[in-house]
């Protein structure tokens, strides 16, 4: 049962969904499913419907609908809404055969009169709503009455020519019936259309400013768009469009009747919010408004063709176009508190008691003060030393917390200055071969800095795992690093679910989220070599050159990675059950190497790492700083051989001047410490080590 | 700031008295100009006319102050009315059938409210698809076609819509005294203010504890069950129900009595007394509309530029701050 539990908790299908919300692409998979699901319920229930012919007529019927659906959707994505669509439609409709046919206008000249006509409609709209301020809704609910009240009384004017009227023009009859390999005229025109708009409103600079006055007017304005004119061209296009379609409309059914285009303002908006445009304006694209319009004209076509009475119809339309726009409201309003709860899914980790701390204990953990009198360097004038080390002429590097490298100079280590500011949250450090100063930064990858301070990328992205849905090929929270003898820079990323700011949420989950990455400058390409470790922190080369050693902090363990011998590609665990959680690792001057504990465990922590269901309701349901955390206010170092025996541990009890220790870095007999939120660099003097011996000879020899 | 805003306002006519002097000027031009204008038949055919289109407009008037409108008004007295008379040719007491009809009118504002105030969907929206909702459903189960005729033998009920014994139509007191109680409820209850407060800052409202969810119910529930009323009227005068109203412009000329009294549609101004100008200036036109013989269209394309005009006008003399409003207005 237990096992069942913990492998649920290890595998559990709500990371999945997690990682599904946050798709961009999620939102217009609802309208796709549900214009799927409809098409394939009327092609089991009605018979031929998937016939090519009745697909045809289906196209045929449906083109003009589109077009007003688009035509809908610019005003709604400007933030407003257009209800004179269907009237303008109908008149449209009727200008184009009076125009043409009656009239007797050349096509081309009829076509730019009744598209100006809907433009000018549009300018109506837009004139008053840009300009006259007023409400886009009653506006062009108005202008709809009044455009349908002058359509009935012109097409009671003309019935009789409209009844005889008929074309001999087969252009005229090429646009109302005839295909393009197999597509209806008017369908053709409609993915032009669609492809068109979709491209203005995204690449277009007019288009994009109409999506920017849509999503906040304010912030629009003050990014310097002309607020009145981007909505004034919205409802121009809204009206031009209508237009076009009425055109279609007349050529393929040569006739104006008294319920042309009733009620398809309705049927346009009902389609525009459920294929998932929101009312608020900014959100959404072409795309889904044409899923949106397939939806609701299959509902209405296959009503029809199954002989359901048109009442029924109405009220569908509705219900439907009243349950899209609440769901609509509440989506938009919730999606991120939705996210939130559904992302941390925390999972189940068993922890051994650790070795005792206690300072009688007798055990190699056992409290001291060895740390206490460590002699502050650059004490406020450094924000998150994250991690420290010292080049060959003695030169104090670190990291700060606004993203540059400071330097301090030797002797003293009194002058500071800004070596390089690259940006980001800088973290782990190494040197490689050159005297290139490498550097791990959050949110941006691996940088380097030449000594004449220059400042490289090493790399910024890995390969991506294929088997999961969130794109993880960029590198979220590089984390530290360290360079092998043949120069291949080998560095831990910690977790690719969470930024900096949230580790500690990614220590909540406790699940195998970051990954141990190579890039080999030589080829200038990056691997993933390990993946689904547990926040995988210090990484450094043992002595030999022949592995890796990284520590996973949330689960207080060493590990050892084989990068030469037979054994190589191959991980072992070289220390379990660590009282602490473990960060940097760094060579010391007599062949092991120090390892810095970041928080200490405790029993209730170690309890709740075994109990996913507890730390769920715990991030749910109370406020981050009532949340069980790691205990990081202490300060403690440890010092392990290459077997992975423990050899002695120094202390700042209490954490008063060291707490939250991420880095130890040894440099000619003395030891200094780094924090991760310190406000100093701390240094004691080793009294058993080599004064000579210093990082930089012991990794790339004495020249 | 204050001084030259409270200038500026002064300056400003007040609405009320702009279109009541309209109203003045139209009545003058029409006596002059339209013969059969100014006699006693007439004004009492247009008291008449007027009644029903005042008292939804009392209704209407109650949402707007709250910053709503309801757009199935007229579907949802449609629908109540034509229930109530399918009751009452059931053989029925009258006065049950009346009062099913209103509890279904108040049911369907209630949900309207629900769903504006709870679900936070744009009132325009709602009361668009609800209407649409309320119609096809009432037309798929009780009314098969667009009419449904009072039975024979109602004469009691149908005294509502008829002449007191000196010619005056019954319907102009029951608009008078709907505005005399309107009046005190809304200048003179706590819920009254709580519904100007509540259209005035609707967040300042909640903030200083008034519950706005259960009061924008009720808004829609009065507004609803006013409609009621002038839909009573409407089948009293006429003995059937025509669901077509529902489709019809009426609805616009309730907003358009509204907007133009000085009822602003940013919620909060105007009172009964600018729903009794917007009536009377909306009465006389469409009066004086009719005696010219204009057909129903073309009286369309002129209301719908008067609203348009109103529309302006209220936008210029109420600016709202389009950067904050809400969408879907």
């Amino acid at each position: 049962m237990k096992s069942l539990q913990r492998f649920w908790h290890r595998n559990s299908p709500q990371l999945f969904l997690g990682e599904l919300l946050e798709k961009r692409w999620m939102e217009p998979i609802i309208p796709f499913t549900l214009t799927i699901a409809v098409f394939l319920a009327f092609a089991l229930t009605i018979p031929r419907y998937t016939s090519l012919g009745n697909l045809q007529q289906l196209m045929f019927n449906f083109a003009e609908q589109g077009m007003v659906a688009i035509a809908m959707a610019f005003s709604v994505l400007s933030g407003g809404i257009d209800l004179s669509v269907g009237s303008v439609f109908a008149m449209s409709n009727f200008l184009a055969l009076y125009f043409y046919l009656i009239l007797g206008l050349p096509l081309p000249v009829m076509i730019v009169a009744v598209l100006a006509f809907g433009a000018l409609m549009g300018a109506v709209n837009g004139g008053m709503i840009a300009y006259g301020k007023t409400r886009p809704f009653l506006t062009t609910l108005v202008v709809l009455i009044i455009v349908r009240a002058a359509y009935n009384k012109v097409t009671a004017a003309f019935t009789d020519e409209l009844a005889s009227i008929n074309s001999e023009s087969p252009v005229w009859d090429f646009m109302g019936g005839g295909t393009i390999l197999g597509v209806p005229t008017n369908m053709a025109v409609l993915i032009v259309v669609a492809v068109a708009t979709h491209f203005f409103l995204t690449r277009a600079r007019p288009g994009v400013h109409i999506m920017a006055v849509g999503s906040s007017r304010k912030a629009a304005r003050h990014a310097g768009v002309n607020v009145k004119w981007a909505l004034f061209s919205a409802y121009v296009i809204s009206g031009a469009l209508s237009a076009l379609a009425g055109i279609f409309y007349a050529a393929r059914q040569n006739s104006s009747g008294t319920d042309t285009g009733v009620g398809w303002e309705i049927n346009a908006l009902a389609a525009v919010v459920l294929g998932g445009i929101s009312l608020a304006g900014g959100r959404g694209t072409i795309a889904r408004a044409m899923m949106g319009a397939a939806i609701i004209f299959m509902l209405i076509s296959g009503m029809v063709q199954t002989g359901i009475s048109g009442n029924f119809t109405t009220a569908t339309i509705g219900i439907v176009l009243l349950i899209a726009v609440g769901f609509n409201v509440k989506w938009v309003k919730n999606k991120g508190k939705v996210l939130q709860k559904v992302y941390v899914v925390p999972s189940w980790v068993d922890f051994e008691p650790p070795p005792s701390i206690a300072r009688d204990s007798g055990t190699v953990f056992a409290e001291n003060d060895r740390l206490r009198d460590a002699e502050p360097i650059a004490l406020n004038q450094i924000e998150g030393p994250e991690d420290i080390i010292l080049d060959r002429d003695d030169h104090l590097y670190t990291v700060n917390r606004n993203g540059s490298i400071i330097r301090f100079r030797a002797p003293d280590y009194t002058v500071r200055e800004e070596f390089a500011r690259i940006g980001g949250r800088p973290l782990g450090l190494a040197f490689d071969r050159d005297q290139n100063l490498l550097v791990c930064i959050a949110g941006m990858g691996v940088y380097g800095v030449k000594p004449d301070r220059t400042v490289f990328k090493v790399t910024d992205r890995t390969n991506r795992t294929r088997t999961r849905l969130k794109d993880d090929s960029r590198l979220y929270l590089a984390d530290d690093l360290d360079v092998a003898p043949d120069g291949k820079i080998y560095f831990s990323e910690a977790t690719t679910r969470y930024e900096l700011t949230d580790w500690a949420l990614d220590g909540f989950e406790g699940r195998g989220n970051g990954r141990l990455i190579c890039h080999d400058p030589a080829t200038g390409t990056t691997r993933t070599i390990l993946k689904n470790l547990t926040f995988p922190n210090g990484v450094c080369i043992a002595h030999d050159g022949k592995s890796v050693l990284w520590a996973s902090t949330w689960l207080c363990r060493v590990y050892r990675y084989w990068i030469a011998t037979e054994k190589a590609g191959t991980c072992e665990l070289l220390i379990d059950n660590l009282p602490g959680y473990c960060d940097n690792i760094n060579r010391s001057s007599d062949g092991n190497y120090w390892l810095a504990f970041v928080g200490l465990r405790s029993p209730v922590y170690d309890l709740a790492m075994a109990n996913p269901g507890f730390r769920i309701r715990m991030v749910k349901q109370i406020p981050p700083d009532e949340w069980l955390c790691p205990g990081i206010n202490y300060g403690c170092v440890i010092k392990f051989d290459d077997k992975g025996n423990v050899l002695e541990s120094l202390w700042d009890p209490g954490g008063t001047s060291h707490p939250t220790i991420t880095s130890v870095r040894e440099h000619k007999g003395y030891l200094y410490i780094g924090g991760l939120e310190n406000n100093r660099i701390g240094r004691i003097r080793l009294p058993n080590a080599d004064p000579g011996w210093e990082a930089h000879k012991s990794y790339w020899g004495a020249a | 700031m204050p001084r030259g805003a409270e200038a500026a306002r002064l300056r400003k006519p007040s609405q009320t008295m702009a279109v009541l002097a309209m109203c003045v000027v139209l009545i003058v031009v029409f006596s002059i100009g339209l013969n059969g204008f100014l006699t006693v038949g007439n004004l009492l055919a247009l008291a008449r006319n007027i009644s029903i289109l005042g008292i939804l407009a009392l209704g209407m008037a109650v949402v707007v102050i709250g910053r709503g409108l309801d757009l199935s008004q007229v579907a949802s007295f449609a629908a109540s009315t034509a229930i109530a008379i399918i009751i009452m040719n059931a053989g029925y007491p009258t006065g049950l059938a009346v009062l099913v009809g209103l509890v279904l009118a108040i049911v369907i504002g209630i949900l309207n409210g629900f769903l504006i105030s709870v679900v936070e969907m744009p009132p325009l929206l709602t009361t668009l698809a609800s209407s649409l909702a309320v119609l096809g459903i009432i037309r798929t189960t009780a009314v098969q076609h667009y009419v449904v005729y009072l039975a024979k033998g109602h004469d009691d009920f149908l005294r509502i819509g008829g002449n007191l014994w000196n010619g005056v139509p019954v319907p102009i007191l029951i608009f008078g005294a709907a505005a005399i109680l309107l009046h005190l409820f809304l200048s003179r209850t706590v819920l009254g203010r709580s519904i100007y407060a509540h259209g005035d800052n609707p967040d300042a409202a909640r903030l200083s504890g008034i519950a706005t969810r259960p009061l924008t119910m009720m808004e829609y529930a009065i507004s609803a069950g006013i409609g009621y009323v002038g839909g009573v009227v409407m089948i009293a005068e006429t003995a059937l129900m025509h669901l077509q109203v529902a489709e019809s412009t009426l609805i616009f000329d309730v907003i358009m009595v509204v907007v133009l009294g000085g009822v602003s549609l940013v919620g909060g101004r105007g009172n009964v007394m600018s729903v009794l100008v917007g009536t009377l200036l909306i009465g006389v036109l469409l009066n004086g509309m009719t005696i010219m013989d204009m057909d129903v269209q073309t009286q369309n394309i002129i209301k719908g530029l008067v609203l348009l005009v109103a529309i302006v006008l209220d936008s210029y003399l109420h600016p709202r701050d389009e950067e904050t409003s809400k969408q879907g207005d």
